[in-house]
């Protein structure tokens, strides 16, 4: 008897399951379900686009509508991986376009795509609708104009932390007056002017709009006139925030944000002057999502500002906040469930000119509880002010901690971090992503390794002092998905001793350590299924065993080594004829 | 092909780093390089040494560029993590600052296209005598001497009494401009020197200064004398 689901009963039940982990889930339950499954899923994320074919994912996913790509590490955000590493989109879009036409949703990270990129989508995809592009770079807005001019269905173009060639502003004007469909548009990382009345018009006829992110050129003067255009928006990005304006042009500006009723997200506030502050004070009551970190507000305007924002839960906000500031968000935003503090000093290093230190964080701590994510820079900190705050907030999942000054011990007691860490490990039982700095020796690393069982991702500068820090890591965090660790003085023998750990992981980033190229070797031949990548720009002709490698990303993957890497990335398929490694692996 | 003096060079990098090892003494693991200058051609491992100690008495002194220093913690690649977008906005930042108060252009490879001229955000830096913890302020939003010491007042002696370093012994108001109380203000101008403010026209003092400081009045004499001795020079 055939005691199988039929598999249109599977269909139908799998139209209700919407997480791709449960749809991973139910592709290994048996061949039949594998299929269903894939036949049936529609959005499809890929976290490492080198870990697997293009072509092998539009086999699997005929039906696909939504695509999600990663590239670059993590560490590209910060200039650790030279041009030209990889990441290319190129390949992807050509293999869904000839594939998946039907394709709707793109949405890139750290990843090079270029004007010919964006003409193969909009000449390709009939029915595309959602472009976001976070991170990447390699195109200009000579592209940005094809998308504009094709997409005739287009919902959504965001642009996030792009590094665009700007060729002007007229990309913009390429919207078809037929265009009605807009419901987001965030061109904030642009630099050019776009035509003011271009923008009025794209905005007047799209009734859908819900989300504006203009760029720094946009006046403060044009913002008025959009308002007043979409006063239905539910998140906003202003322009320049400094212009001189008349008494009446600013009073209807005012206007024109009291009448923003929906508004629960505000961002872009570039070089706002704090007398223009007051006119935001209708918004704030309505806020769930307050970006500043690009604002020079300072204290006391921040004060006024903060204290009637009492339905925000993501705040991100410069050091200018100071102390004070963050007693305020304790006390005014019960509701805060993210936080991140930036520093406002380009030198913000061996700079101690900010009234803003560990206080702040404990102050938060201890006032908001459901405050879930931090990322916090700040000059110094205190093991004291750590054990604080994870007894104040053991529901923390998201630990950033970036001590501004490397190898900076406690600054009362002048030991390491370590029992500050120690303590945010243990009593953060659901920690998912941690970052370390300051001193801190091996001693930290044990107790990440012992208490962080549900930490997926790490990252760690300056640190440690041995082979021993890795290793405690590499043994003990079961839940590990991605670490990435820069100038730290060990490598080789905790990386071979726990190299099956590593298939487990989504990718190991290690730079500026003392991994020797023959553990590299050596970890090459052992792990088949990973690739493991040599970073070097530099490197010696001979490139002995024993020479340091400047950088080192590794990642398992089922695509085999990859085919677009430049010269600068060894791999040891580039060199088949090197035999074992001599270097001996105690 | 690397050079004689570059190895040269290189090595003893190398032994800096080694000979600073933090602790547990397993920057041995550095493998010696065969061909000599492996590590320094490619950067060497940064130890605490490269870093200027927190705490130090820098905060003090003015000059904290004196001499050979080491590499600042700014010129490390991609520290302090925050991504270049970030970045570009805080050197086009400090840029638009030095124009302001230095009256000359910074040109700056990286800087970004379209920093906003319109307004010159003037922040400059406060410090204070035996207050650890300094403070911005903006000189754009003053229009007087006066303002701007009611600010420093109100910054410095009725902040939050939380505040690191401001207690509550000073609690009688600063006058700082008459010289009549404990302290003084003071102003580094474009040339490195150290004045008394309150000398110049507001609008001249304002493209000149580049930091203040409230200091006692008993270690502010000697500035006198020199503000005397500039203004003599000047008129040469």
């Amino acid at each position: 008897m055939d005691l199988r689901l039929p598999s249109k009963v599977l269909e139908h039940i799998l139209s209700f399951v919407d997480s791709n982990e449960d749809r991973n889930s139910v592709s290994l339950v048996c061949k039949s379900w594998f299929e269903t499954e894939r036949r049936t899923r529609k959005r499809v994320i890929v976290r490492n686009c080198y870990a697997v074919t293009p072509e092998a994912v539009a086999r699997r996913f005929p039906e696909m509508r939504s695509l999600t790509l990663k590239g670059k590490p993590h560490f590209a955000d910060y200039n650790l991986v030279p041009d030209g590493w990889g990441g290319y989109a190129w390949p992807w879009i050509e293999a869904m376009a000839e594939k998946c036409p039907s394709l709707e949703e793109l949405r890139l990270k750290r990843m090079v795509v270029t004007d010919e990129c964006l003409e193969k989508i909009a000449a390709s995809f009939k029915d595309f609708k959602v472009l976001v592009l976070t991170s990447c770079e390699g195109f200009s807005t000579d592209g940005l104009a094809a998308i504009a001019v094709a997409c005739s269905n287009l919902r959504e173009l965001e642009l996030r932390e792009c590094i665009v060639e700007d060729l002007g502003g007229d990309w913009l004007s390429y919207f078809p007056e037929t265009l009605t469909s807009l419901v987001s548009l965030d061109f904030s990382c642009l630099d050019s002017e776009v035509k003011l009345s271009d923008l009025e018009r794209l905005v007047s006829r799209s009734p859908n709009l819900k989300s504006l992110k203009l760029n720094r050129a946009v006046s403060l003067d044009a913002l008025g006139s959009l308002l007043r255009l979409a006063p239905q928006l539910v998140e906003l990005g202003t322009g320049s925030f400094s212009d001189k304006l008349d008494q009446e042009a600013v009073s209807k500006l005012s206007q024109a944000f009291s009448e923003m009723k929906e508004l629960k997200s505000l961002s872009g506030l570039w070089d706002v002057l704090p007398e223009y502050i007051p006119l935001l004070y209708s918004v704030c009551p309505g806020l769930t999502s307050l970006n500043l970190s690009y604002a020079t507000v300072q204290m006391p305007d921040l004060l006024e500002l903060l204290t009637r924002c009492s339905n925000l839960q993501k705040l991100w906000v410069m050091d200018l906040i100071e102390d004070k500031g963050l007693e305020v968000v304790a006390s005014s935003c019960k509701e805060l469930r993210e936080l991140r503090v930036f520093p406002s000093g380009a030198e913000g290093l061996n700079d101690t000119n900010v009234a803003m230190t560990e206080q702040g964080l404990v102050s938060v701590s201890e006032g908001c509880p459901n405050l879930e994510s931090v990322l916090y820079f700040c000059v110094q900190f205190t093991n004291a002010a750590m054990v604080t705050i994870a007894r104040n907030r053991p529901n923390l999942k998201c630990f950033r901690l970036c001590v501004m000054e490397p190898f900076a011990p406690d600054h009362k007691t002048q030991k390491p971090l370590d029992e500050g860490f120690k303590a945010i490990v243990e009593r953060c039982k659901d920690l998912q992503r941690l970052s370390v700095s300051g001193l801190l020796t091996d001693k930290a690393f044990e107790y990440i390794g012992t208490h962080g069982k549900k930490l997926r991702m790490l990252s760690i500068a300056f640190a440690g002092d041995s082979d021993l820090m890795l290793h405690h890591l590499l043994s003990g965090c079961e839940s590990l998905n991605k670490l990435e660790i820069r100038d730290c003085p060990f490598g080789d023998t905790a990386l071979v001793a726990n190299a099956a750990k590593l298939e487990t992981m989504r990718s190991l980033w290690m730079s500026s350590c003392c991994v020797s190229f023959g553990a590299c070797k050596l970890l090459s031949q052992k792990m088949p299924k990973l690739n493991v990548e040599v970073i070097d720009e530099h490197p010696l002709e001979t490139r002995p065993d024993s020479s340091p490698v400047e950088r080192i990303y590794i990642y398992r993957t089922l695509a085999g080594p990859r085919l677009d890497m430049p010269e600068f990335v060894w791999t040891i398929q580039k060199n088949p004829e090197i035999g074992v490694s001599h270097l001996a692996i105690k | 092909m690397i050079s004689e003096l570059e190895m040269e060079k290189a090595e003893s990098e190398l032994e800096l780093g080694l000979g600073l090892s933090l602790g547990g003494g397993t920057a041995a693991k550095i493998g010696k390089p065969g061909g000599g200058g492996a590590w320094g051609e490619r950067g060497r491992l940064l130890t605490a040494k490269d870093f200027p100690s927190v705490g130090s008495k820098r905060a003090a002194d003015s000059a904290s560029h004196a001499g050979a220093s080491p590499p600042r913690s700014s010129q490390v690649v991609g520290w302090p993590p925050i991504g270049s977008h970030r970045m570009n906005s805080l050197a086009a930042k400090s840029a638009r600052e030095e124009e302001g108060e230095a009256g000359k252009k910074k040109v700056k490879d990286d800087e970004t296209k379209d920093v906003n001229k319109k307004v010159q955000v003037g922040f400059i830096k406060v410090n204070m005598d035996g207050v650890a913890i300094g403070r911005k302020v903006d000189l754009n939003a003053h229009s007087s001497y006066e303002n701007l010491a009611q600010t420093l007042e109100d910054m410095f002696f009725r902040g939050n009494p939380g505040t690191i370093g401001l207690t509550g012994q000073f609690t009688k108001p600063l006058r700082l401009l008459d010289g009549s109380s404990e302290f003084v203000l003071t102003y580094e101008d474009k040339e490195g020197d150290w004045m008394l403010v309150g000398d110049v026209p507001w609008r001249m003092f304002i493209t000149s200064v580049k930091r203040l400081r409230v200091m006692k009045t008993s270690e502010a004499n000697g500035l006198a004398a020199r503000h005397q001795e500039s203004n003599e020079r000047q008129r040469k």
